[in-house]
Order: C-alpha cells, then structure tokens, then sequence
C-alpha cells in the first residue's frame, strides 16, 4: 500500500445491535498492514461529524487517507503518521461507505476498498474512467448486499 | 460493490454507500429491494443484478450523460 488509509467507524453504544460486530472485524485489518487505522467516532457525540462524512445510521464505515502519504520516501515502511507526529497529512475522504456490518461478502469489499484507496490501481477501463471524470454533478449511489 | 466503490474513488462528485440489507429493513422496503445486489443511483436509477463494468457505468451515469 502506497497510502495511509483510515476507517472512520461511527458507532453508538446503546440501540446499534452490530456495532460491536463491526468492530471486532475492522479490528482484523490494522494488524495487516501498518497503513491501515481505525478510528471510533460516536455517533451520537460527534454528530457533526456524522453529518459531514453523510452519516445517517450506524454501523458505518467511511475510508478516508492521507495523501501525504501518497509520496513514500524510500521503499522502507516507515507509517506516515510515525514520520510525522503530530503533523499529520492532508486527510482526505474517498467516499467510499460502508453501512451495516461488512462481515461476508462485504468483508472482501470492504478490503478491496482499502487496497484501493491505499495505492492500487483502478479496475476501470481507460473510457470507463473518462466517463467517472466527466460527472459534474453529485451523484449518489447505494448498492444493497447481503453477507451472502 | 467494487465497481460504485472505484466510481466514487475516481471522482469527488461521486459517494457510494454499500449498505447490508437485511440490517436496514426501512431502507430495504423504501428502495423495494428483493434482491441483491440492487444498486440506487440518485433515488432513479435502479440496476439489478452483478452487471458487467461497460453497462453498470453506462447505467449508473445515463442521468449524467443525457445532457452533455
């Protein structure tokens, strides 16, 4: 992974019954690989923030990562965030959501996302692409899954 | 679920939520899904079904595309 990746986790402690299922899986990812964090916001307390990642329910899940870790020096894997404490990069929101547990299916989703989000390279084609770029206008797009 | 996730990764215009149905009934019955995957674009456009890249991106993007 070329990218510091974080999951945004908004969760809740009472009335949000996979909540800690959520949790317990997105507790298996940052022991994979030293770019990828986790970090809880409550979704009740930090209503602000809910509403500014387009949060409206909980479980959820937003990725977002640092661009300044988009330019590794050296091949080593020294984290972004150790490189530089305290001053962390430009964070930046990828809009990629994730609503409900991602256990199943949506576990190998979830971890596509962020190897994408980390640095791997696009799985649309060259017009595929040039049709995504050319999208002036915001677009919405909810995909239901089941964890199969 | 990949291909909405790439669409929002490629341009900030763009959000995806991958939203698990069955934990989220009031949505489920508000976008009348009986099947999965069922994927909503701007509360019109409705794809059902795994669809290969070319046509899910022709789908997604038809209300965009209609006026350039």
């Amino acid at each position: 992974m070329k990218r510091a990746v974080r999951l945004l986790f908004f969760t809740q402690t009472l009335d949000c019954e996979t909540c800690m299922q959520t949790r317990q899986i997105l507790d298996e990812l940052p022991p994979l690989s030293d770019k990828i964090t986790v970090e809880e916001v409550n979704f009740v307390l930090d209503a602000d923030r809910a509403k500014e990642y387009g949060i409206e329910r909980v479980p959820a899940v937003a990725i977002v990562y640092d661009d300044a870790g988009a330019i590794v020096p050296g091949a080593a894997g020294v984290p972004s965030a150790a490189a530089a404490p305290g001053a962390p990069g430009v964070i930046k929101d990828s809009r990629i959501r994730f609503l409900g547990a991602p256990a199943g299916y949506e576990f190998i989703s979830l971890v596509q996302a962020i190897l994408l989000v980390g640095g791997r390279d696009s799985i649309l084609s060259a017009a595929n692409r040039a049709r995504v770029a050319a999208v002036a206008q915001p677009v919405r797009i909810q995909v239901f899954t089941t964890p199969g | 679920m990949s291909l909405a996730h790439e669409m929002a990764f490629a341009n900030p215009n763009i959000t995806a939520y991958a939203v698990e149905a069955t934990e989220f009934p009031d949505m489920s019955r508000r976008y009348m899904v009986n099947g999965v995957p069922k994927t909503v674009v701007n509360e019109e456009v409705e794809i059902l079904g795994a669809v290969p890249q070319d046509e899910f991106i022709e789908q997604a993007l038809q209300l965009q595309t209609k006026t350039s």
